[in-house]
């Protein structure tokens, strides 16, 4: 019982960052319908960003605020926007219209291109992530200790998904982007530039796991270039675990996911941690797989 | 004369790998290393071919089969304690192979019926997820060496033993796409509502197709195991999978020849070009989506009906 509180704290910081990832998935899935195998490298490619700019930015401003983590955030943002989008100009636009097997084997081929050109770039030892956060206790009792980090983590995720959900559904752009989610061609009838809201999905996205990148790093700072896939697996999962398409079910599903693996972690034992997410959405698929918040969707013959 | 023409070939095939196998003492062990890893690798290319060319049913998950059988036949033999040479631990292999396979097709079973449920993408997770199952279990089994490894197993896998299981897979697949059940496959992958509509029962098809290809599976993991004899989890996760794979859609899904040519060049051609062996993962990247942008039958698959399976998506949007 004295861990319980503790667990949740946790789990509820892990769960928001997944659930970051997640909306990314969960967003590009709905207006391309197709499995973004290669996010989770893009969230990789995030916190190298971050590795990178970080010193020079610390140097340049003196210390590690919280206007240092702002600025390398936003700097991950905008070089993982113009990745993701050149990933669907270069490996997803030419296959549009091909059928999805295709695109799901380019998908996997981009997320194994970006995994070990990342090993070949930075090298494949993990690297420490330079501590942005400063590193201090705020609540602590003798059963629960809550550090600036959980709140940092659980305070920007809160921020970035309110902001996501002003821009897609008070925005134009954000219209466009559930018209197009809604019925891709009706939509181009419509005079939606299909492509121009591709690319600002991507960007969306993008931009989202970078900055759960720096959060990720920021609490677990080893990172690697292989760091992105358990991430960007569990993030899809809670997105379907929520209901693929479906921007509160992405976070809500980012939160269960992050909870349960704590938990595992915490109760059972750390070796299991990964198998939970999977074991969770093998029995949502066999059990509702249209997710928690997910609608049901007929076929068409 | 010509029905008989492929258990003919099969016959020639085995007597080939008899007669090649006498030799084995004259070629050098990095060689003969190579050679065997490429029978292994046509093996599981060939079976994955079965599910995701054939079937359609695209499956990350083989490395978990091959974990299976791995596991399985090497509790058998390494604790019967066999000399490798007599006769009877030939026979105990035999079994043991067997029961590897078996056991991989039970866990395919159980991944094939939930998964009928899904397509593509998720089909392709669920797999991948079920191999990293397969893997953390075994990592938490203490008498499976857990992640140190299960060492001690008898070296008793032979490019007889290897290559027999080639024929016999060739042998198997090339009749297996004439009988009933290759057309119903091809039909499923083709068209599922319409095979559906015209009495084909998709559903029996693909947990035929993970059965069998986890079968073989599960016996290539058992070579495996007996010919490097030490197996450990961390051999078995998603990257292998992946590498099998490539193999499949580098050949091209659906062409037994084409799978059976890329997975014999895709294990050359990391030791032919040990220069350049870092970027082999890099290559195999981009060769999947090279391919994929511009040939996506894949390399060699120009066999069967594989333009259809790539027809432009009419699927209303």
């Amino acid at each position: 019982m004295n861990q319980l509180l503790q667990q949740i704290v946790n789990g509820i910081s892990l769960g928001s960052i997944y659930a970051l990832i997640a909306l990314g998935y969960t967003m590009i899935y709905g207006v391309l319908r197709f499995i973004n195998f290669a996010h989770g490298d893009v969230f990789m490619i995030g916190a190298f960003v971050g590795f990178y700019a970080a010193p020079h930015i610390m140097s340049a401003t003196g210390g590690s605020t919280i206007i240092v983590c702002l600025i390398v955030m936003i700097l991950a943002m905008l070089v993982c926007s113009a990745l993701g989008v050149s990933i669907e100009k270069v490996a997803y636009r030419p296959l549009r219209s091909r059928p999805k097997l295709t695109v799901l084997i380019t998908a996997i081929g981009m997320s194994l291109f970006l995994e070990f050109g990342g090993q070949l770039v930075f090298g494949p030892d993990p690297k420490l992530f330079p501590s942005l956060i400063p590193s201090t206790t705020v609540i602590s009792t003798s059963n629960l200790v809550i550090g600036t980090n959980s709140i940092v983590v659980i305070v920007t995720a809160i921020l970035l998904m309110l902001l996501l959900r002003f821009i897609v559904f008070n925005t134009k752009l954000g219209t466009a982007m559930r018209a197009v989610s809604f019925n891709h061609r009706a939509a181009s009838l419509m005079g939606i530039n299909i492509d121009t809201v591709i690319s600002f999905t991507f960007v969306l996205g993008s931009s989202l796991a970078a900055a759960a990148a720096i959060l990720y790093a920021s609490v677990y700072p080893s990172i690697n270039p292989l760091m992105g896939i358990f991430p960007g697996l569990k993030a899809f999962i809670a997105a379907v675990l929520g209901g693929i398409g479906n921007l509160t079910g992405a976070a809500l599903g980012g939160l269960i996911i992050g909870v349960l693996e704590t938990f595992v972690t915490g109760y059972i034992s750390p070796t299991f941690r990964d198998a939970i997410s999977f074991s969770v959405l093998i029995l949502i698929l066999i059990g509702k797989p249209s997710g928690l918040l997910g609608r049901n969707e007929t076929e068409k013959v | 004369m010509k029905r008989h023409l492929s258990k003919i070939l099969l016959l020639i095939g085995l007597i080939l790998c008899a007669v090649v196998s006498l030799l084995q003492g004259y070629i050098g062990a990095y060689y003969f290393q190579i050679i065997i890893y490429i029978g292994i690798n046509i093996i599981l290319a060939s079976s994955l071919n079965l599910i995701n060319g054939f079937a359609g049913q695209f499956s990350l998950g083989h490395a978990g089969f091959m974990a299976i059988g791995a596991y399985t036949s090497s509790i058998i033999t390494a604790s019967l304690h066999l000399q490798p040479g007599s006769p009877i631990s030939h026979l105990i292999f035999i079994g043991a192979l067997l029961s590897g396979g078996l056991m991989a097709s039970f866990f395919g079973l159980l991944v094939g019926i939930p998964s009928l449920r899904l397509k593509g993408d998720y089909l392709a997770i669920t797999t991948l997820g079920f191999g990293e199952i397969i893997r953390v279990i075994i990592q938490n089994m203490d008498f499976l060496g857990a992640a140190r490894g299960f060492s001690g197993v008898p070296k008793l896998a032979n490019f007889f033993w290897v290559y027999a299981v080639v024929a016999i897979l060739i042998f198997f697949l090339h009749n297996l796409i004439k009988s009933t059940y290759g057309k119903g496959f091809l039909a499923v992958r083709d068209d599922e509502i319409a095979a559906e509509a015209t009495g084909v029962s998709a559903t029996r098809l693909k947990v035929v197709a993970f059965v069998t290809g986890a079968f073989f599976a599960g016996i290539a993991g058992g070579l495996y195991a007996h010919f490097v004899t030490y197996i450990n989890p961390s051999q078995f996760g998603f990257l292998r999978s992946f590498e099998i794979v490539v193999m499949v859609v580098v050949g091209g899904m659906g062409s037994i020849p084409g799978v059976i040519l890329s997975a014999i060049l895709l294990t050359i051609l990391p030791e032919a070009l040990r220069a350049i062996a870092q970027y082999r993962m890099v290559i195999y990247a981009l060769l999947l989506i090279i391919i994929m942008l511009v040939r996506p039958q894949g390399l060699f698959g120009a066999g069967i009906n594989i333009k259809r399976y790539f027809k432009k998506s009419t699927e209303p949007v």
